[in-house]
């Protein structure tokens, strides 16, 4: 298991190593990447801040709950934090398991759980404006 | 006497700052150190309602007692949920 939150590019070939054994016969992987858009706004970059050892002690906790509920192998997360371009990834969930349906399943779970309750957040920039995005409540400040 | 506060992500631009100490009394929980806070930062005023906390790197309630050396940490909603990545 490998549980990071790093201001270092991420590498999804490190992920996919370290979670695939002998016995996996599928390894699963999410890259969440920023995108140039949102709200119909024109996003620059995003900026990405975080309570580090509590986010990799979330991770922690949700892997093991995956690795109880699924027939899986191995389960590795990371998250970046700083600044972040335009298709650079932010988030990186990556899962083996014998089969690929657990396989999935742990790692779509795993992505919305993780974004659920990590103390992760995440700075909108474009043109002329600025904005903390805070889940349902967005609060502007530029 | 001190405990130890974290900020981070909005609460920390608005304070100017990313880290903080209070005086340890007797009973203080984490939600006065937050009331603490505000009197030393009033732009961080107004937002009990959407604040969280967690006491040394673990979710706690308002009502959780905080004490010498403790880490406390204000947790402004997280991203995920409506704008998924």
């Amino acid at each position: 298991m490998l549980f990071e939150v790093t201001s270092a590019v991420l590498d999804p070939q490190r992920l996919i190593d370290h979670v695939r054994k002998d016995e996996s016969g599928a390894v699963a992987l999410f890259s969440g990447v920023v995108r140039n858009e949102n709200l119909g706004r024109r996003v620059l970059y995003l900026e990405y801040d975080s309570y580090q050892e509590m986010a990799e002690q979330v991770m922690r906790e949700i892997a093991d709950e995956a690795l109880a509920r699924w027939p899986i192998t191995d389960v590795a997360m990371q998250h970046r934090t700083g600044r972040l371009e335009i298709g650079e990834a932010s988030l990186l969930v990556a899962v083996s398991a014998p089969h690929r349906k657990a396989a999935f399943e742990a790692c779509h779970a795993l992505v919305d759980r993780f974004k659920e309750v990590a103390p992760v957040w995440k700075k909108e920039v474009w043109e002329g404006g600025e904005e903390w995005i805070e889940g349902e409540a967005v609060n502007r400040s530029g | 006497m001190k405990a130890r506060v974290r900020l981070f992500a909005r609460l920390s631009e608005l304070a100017g700052t990313r880290e903080a100490e209070v005086e340890v009394g007797e009973g203080l929980t984490a939600g006065e150190v937050y009331r603490a806070l505000c009197g030393r930062y009033p732009a961080l005023s107004g937002l009990n309602g959407s604040i969280r906390y967690a006491v040394n790197g673990e979710y706690a309630e308002p009502g959780h007692p905080v004490g010498e050396g403790d880490e406390v940490a204000l947790i402004p909603p997280v991203s995920g949920g409506s704008h998924a990545v």
